[in-house]
């Protein structure tokens, strides 16, 4: 068997194994993002957006149903891979990894595919939500699927990050708690950052979140607050950023070998 | 060919606590090779740096002529890891851990289905192919992660404590099934603190201490060199006194048993011809310590007694 078909069964075998993980426990999983999104749909997007009125050119409901299906992919690609590593990490069955002839990145791609694979299934699952409340228009299928793609690459990468620095169970709660749940709330879920003033906005724009909802806005209603060529281009760069740093921790074993 | 070798291993903790000294070990393909040593005695680290779970500080490691360094995943390939610690995922069903694993080793999901089921069966597994491997008992577990060891049929099998805390039935039916495996053609590293099986097992020994090889030879030559045995004699009829007899110091356990210091070239025979003549008659004999903890033992003391020597650096 050549080099390449033993990488290509080993990533599958891990690909599938970290999809029938968040499938096995979809009540956990896939529900509670459905239920969030409904909720928000009905609070912030029925009872208190028909009183705000329009937010570029849109009425407010659908002005937030990109931010709210990126909040999700978000959320679920990162916590995907930090909970399933650093659970292989606290059982120790991560060692079967370590033992077999697995190069890291087959490792890092099964992982992340991982992550993708649930932000997939539950961006799905809230894309079919908000079409209880909205008529979804999407501007342009391309744009939509790459953002979509490429941001949830980025934090199932980023959630691999934590989960190999984490010694606890509290180590995966608190960056999702502290710093991403602020940036996703601050990147413009709710708002655009149009509204804000001056010192506002160029403050907003260092959050690398904000140019993903952008894009993925004008992925599905044609308008952003940024050039959709800047937000593409950073996702990109923060992508290989974080790809490369987590190759560099599983080349050097951080948090797995002594 | 030679198995494994170990060329000047060293590995010094980020605590700067030096686990291994610079061992030189081979093991020969098809011996079956026990490395023994007490608790902290360094046999976990050099398996887990053999099997590329600990980064080596320094030194070399061949396995079937692989470089540990330049051929990291023909090493890897060659070799099936029986950890001492239960690193399986705890929620998986049995099926699946041994299925996943072959996969880790790029054998398709099919021929890896196929494999399974034959480990297993031959493990006594099969019935709880679909349970969730938490469910299993201890010994179950160890002989998972045997069937997940051999399933992608490794040439080198190391087995880090692999009985420990199993019941005596199973763990002679695991001696069973190890002592095919490596009639096979599979070599076999075992690591025990049941140092019966280890003599029962094995036919070359290492044994480590404070990460240095203190002793390596044949398992049948080791033995040889044990001069005195204790024997434990139960008597048919009870004894008031302990008799006397040359050459083999006699102590009175109780009214019924006795304890003999026999030297190997002394033999047995005479003791027993002596007891008659004293119209004992012995109804069962037993050691009173197994033949290769005793050896272990007198090597560990002498080495230890060497090191106290040793000036302070």
């Amino acid at each position: 068997m050549s080099r390449i078909s033993r990488y290509r069964v080993a990533f599958n075998t891990i690909l599938f194994r970290e999809v029938l993980r968040f499938s096995r426990i979809w009540v956990q999983t896939i529900l509670p993002p459905a239920i969030t999104m409904a909720l928000y749909f009905i609070i912030f997007g029925k009872l208190i957006g028909e009183r705000i009125g329009e937010m570029d050119g849109f009425r407010y409901i659908d002005f937030i149903v990109p931010g709210l299906i990126l909040m999700s992919v978000i959320s679920n690609s990162y916590a995907n891979v930090v909970s399933s590593f650093y659970s292989s990490k606290f059982q120790r069955h991560v060692e079967e990894l370590i033992v077999a002839p697995v190069p890291d990145w087959v490792v890092l791609a099964g992982y992340v595919g991982g992550g993708v694979a649930r932000g997939l299934v539950v961006g799905i699952v809230v894309t079919a939500v908000s079409m209880f409340f909205t008529d979804l228009h999407i501007h342009s299928y391309g744009i939509t699927l790459t953002v979509f793609v490429l941001t949830s690459i980025l934090f199932a990468t980023a959630g691999f990050i934590n989960a190999v620095y984490a010694n606890s169970f509290d180590d995966i709660t608190i960056i999702p708690t502290f710093v991403l749940t602020p940036l996703t709330y601050l990147g413009g879920v709710f708002y655009s950052i149009q509204l804000l003033p001056d010192f506002w906005q160029q403050v907003s724009l260092a959050n690398p979140v904000l140019y993903m909802i952008n894009a993925f806005r004008y992925g599905l209603l044609g308008v952003s607050d940024i050039p959709l060529t800047l937000a593409l281009g950073l996702i990109v760069l923060f992508i290989v950023a974080l790809l490369a740093y987590s190759l560099w921790l599983l080349r050097r074993g951080v948090g797995i070998k002594s | 060919m030679t198995a494994l070798k170990l060329t000047d291993l060293r590995k010094v903790y980020g605590s700067g606590f030096e686990a291994l000294k610079g061992i030189d070990l081979e093991v020969a393909e098809e011996d079956f090779f026990a490395l023994l040593g007490p608790n902290g005695a360094g046999k976990s680290t050099a398996i887990g740096i053999i099997s590329s779970l600990v980064n080596k500080s320094a030194g070399r490691v061949e396995v079937f002529g692989h470089d540990l360094d330049s051929d990291r995943e023909a090493v890897q390939s060659c070799i099936g890891l029986v950890p001492q610690e239960f690193n399986f995922n705890q929620f998986e069903p049995v099926l699946e851990v041994v299925i996943n694993q072959a996969g880790f080793y790029g054998i398709p999901r099919l021929e890896a289905r196929r494999r399974a089921e034959r480990y297993l069966k031959q493990l006594d597994l099969w019935d709880k192919r679909d349970s969730e491997s938490r469910q299993l008992s201890g010994g179950m577990k160890r002989r998972l992660m045997i069937a997940r060891a051999l399933v992608h049929q490794p040439r080198l099998l190391i087995l880090d404590e692999p009985t420990a805390g199993v019941d005596i039935e199973i763990r002679r039916s695991m001696w069973e099934f190890l002592r095919g495996i490596n009639q096979q053609g599979v070599t076999i590293i075992l690591t025990t603190h049941y140092l019966e099986e280890a003599e029962s097992l094995c036919r070359h020994i290492g044994i480590i201490n404070h990460g240095e090889i203190i002793e390596y030879s044949n398992m049948a030559e080791l033995l040889r060199r044990l001069h005195l045995e204790t024997f434990v004699l139960t008597l048919a009829e009870p004894v008031l006194v302990a008799p006397e007899i040359e050459g083999y110091p006699i102590t009175r356990v109780d009214e019924t048993t006795l304890e003999v210091i026999v030297a190997q070239e002394r033999g047995i025979n005479r003791l027993f011809a002596a007891l008659d003549e004293h119209g004992i008659q012995v109804q069962s004999l037993r050691n009173k310590q197994n033949r290769l903890e005793q050896l272990f033992m007198d090597l560990l003391s002498e080495a230890n007694a060497l090191r106290r020597q040793e000036p302070c650096p």
